[in-house]
């Protein structure tokens, strides 16, 4: 049986092989990460409430599939602030456009922290259904991810 | 990106190393969203970095390279309100512990920090700064570099200023260079509503859940609203503004909008009507009954969902002079019904220092002492981060506040009755 396969635009490049979380719906960027960040933690675990497909989660090191970011415009320093204490996912790949903050993050990310974050968007809605939380997929520095 | 000669010269580290990497985060943003070429800001900035926390490590870092390399921004700006007022916001010892020690170690160092690079002033903390009693009113058409998400949704809907939905430190980038990328709101495109949202409401919904439900659907798209003009009237006065801050606030936070149209009532609507809508424009109709699902939505995040609140913060986003008169006489009147003579749970409003000083001067202001209320300029928000506020059972009027903490929403009609002690 053929691979599913996705090609998005890559902002940050990166290859990567391991595990997707998905999130359907609009990820709060301040609300998931801000917990964990205050706690000084080791992981993320995602602490909004709002998102049934990611509270209590465990974030860090995963591919997060998601259609954007949402919420406080700090978002983008949440981001920076994850990558800089080594805790953030490994990478963020979008079914849309990537949104204004979580483009300033994963840039201030990349040319302040010297971060690996790899961000690949216009992936197709597709994703959000066909890849689910805990399948493996593969991430090339092209864009191509790989349902395993 | 076309730059031109002296931002290439900028980019080529020809006025140094920290302005060349900002320039190089700017172009780098915008071209992602395809912007062209970098656009003058107008008006004065507003950031919304406003929170010493210890572990924002990144920001210091950066705005000690900034002030070391002498840069500062091209206008004045104001930034979001403080996170702690222990004068009007007592806490315990061991929340004073948290509170400086630990969340906002680094509060004081980081407000002398923006002081160096060109904050306004030291009443400059607010999250509305677009009130008229701040001053920080960009004009119709001004180009900002502001984050805060609530600022940023007022300014471009009702002002008609153009803004993005910029991330902290972007902010300082943009108000440091005098430029930012121009792309999505900052251009007559990205400024046309994607979706046509039809209120077919029996009365003036509470702002709060009409903003959530809106935000919740559209995300960051565009909505212009029609219908709304029906209870809000055709005019931009202090009322009207202060129902759209909370608008605005909730669809920003429970959403992304960045920008939204109301027909017959905010400047683009007015002067281009329905021409602001796309083509292939996407609608959704709200009724009562979808505003009460929306609401009924809402979690309840308390451990014991049947706790007597011990504490109310109302004015997130902070409270205009018009609303602190509003409450005064809302809860006047529900401490009659009660028999009481103050507020029978703890409660804090939030304004603008600005705000406050005007509001001193009114009767208001004496009877909403009396009735034991507090006001402060604290960010409700910053406050219930704290992991021991997070655990008390807190309530707000704030959709804002609900989304980020563990308070619990009530409607202004409910939450007076609650604070004021009415069975």
């Amino acid at each position: 049986m053929s691979k599913k396969v996705f090609k998005g635009r890559v902002i940050c490049k990166g290859s990567y092989e391991g595990e997707a979380v998905v999130s359907r719906q609009g990820v709060n960027t301040l609300a998931t990460f801000q917990k964990s960040a205050l706690k000084n933690a080791k992981q993320v675990i995602c602490s909004d409430q709002n998102n049934k497909d990611l509270y209590g989660k465990n974030l860090t090191g995963v591919a997060l599939i998601l259609p954007q970011t949402i919420g406080s415009t700090t978002g983008g320093l949440v981001i920076q602030t994850i990558c800089q204490m080594g805790i953030n996912p490994s990478a963020l790949l979008f079914s849309q456009e990537i949104d204004s903050l979580a483009a300033s993050g994963v840039i201030l990310a990349k040319n302040w922290e010297n971060s690996k974050i790899i961000a690949i968007d216009k992936l197709g809605d597709d994703i959000l259904t066909s890849i689910k939380t805990g399948d493996k997929i593969s991430i090339s520095e092209d864009g191509t991810v790989t349902l395993l | 990106m076309r730059l031109t000669a002296e931002e290439k010269g900028i980019l080529e580290g020809k006025e140094g190393k920290t302005k060349a990497k900002i320039m190089q985060t700017l172009v780098e943003f915008g071209e992602v969203f395809g912007a062209k070429r970098l656009v003058k800001v107008t008006a004065n900035g507003h950031l919304v970095t406003s929170f010493g926390i210890g572990l924002l490590k990144p920001v210091y870092r950066i705005m000690d390279e900034i002030i070391d390399a002498g840069l500062k921004t091209k206008y004045p700006f104001t930034v979001d309100p403080r996170p702690i007022d222990y004068k009007n916001v007592k806490c315990g010892l061991l929340d004073k512990l948290i509170f400086s020690k630990i969340m906002y170690s680094q509060q004081k160092h980081y407000e002398e920090q923006l002081s160096k690079i060109g904050l306004r002033n030291k009443d400059s903390f607010t999250c509305t700064t677009y009130l008229s009693q701040v001053g920080n009113v960009p004009k119709y058409g001004d180009i900002l570099s502001w984050a805060e998400s609530s600022a940023v949704v007022f300014a471009n809907s009702v002002l008609g200023a153009r803004c993005n939905r910029n991330s902290g430190m972007l902010d300082i980038f943009g108000a440091i260079l005098g430029k930012v990328p121009e792309f999505g709101l900052l251009t007559d495109e990205g400024r046309k509503a994607t979706w046509k949202i039809e209120l077919k409401t029996k009365t003036l919904p509470e702002a709060q859940i009409l903003g959530s439900a809106i935000g919740m659907k559209v995300m960051e798209e565009v909505p212009y609203i029609v219908g709304l003009d029906k209870f809000l009237g055709k005019e931009l006065n202090d009322d009207v503004i202060s129902y759209l801050k909370d608008f605005g606030a909730a669809t920003a936070s429970n959403g992304a909008v960045g920008l939204y149209h109301i027909e017959n009532l905010t400047p683009e609507a007015k002067k281009m009507g329905k021409a602001l809508m796309v083509e292939n424009v996407k609608t959704y109709v709200i009724d009562d009954k979808e505003l009460e699902r929306v609401y009924k939505s809402y979690p309840i995040m308390w451990k014991n969902q049947n706790a007597k609140p011990s504490l109310c913060f109302i004015g997130c986003p902070h409270l205009s002079l018009g609303q602190l008169k509003n409450w005064t006489t809302m809860i006047e009147e529900n401490l009659q019904k009660s028999g009481r003579t103050k507020v029978a749970v703890r409660t804090i409003m939030t304004c603008a220092p600005d705000v406050l000083k005007e509001f001193e001067k009114t009767e208001e202001y004496k009877k909403l002492l009396s009735y034991k209320v507090k006001i402060s300029s604290i960010c409700p928000l910053m406050y219930t981060n704290n992991p021991i506020a997070g655990g008390k059972p807190i309530i707000t009027n704030s959709n804002k506040l609900r989304t980020y903490s563990k308070a619990r929403y009530y409607k202004d009609q409910d939450i007076v009755k609650i604070i004021c002690g009415v069975k």
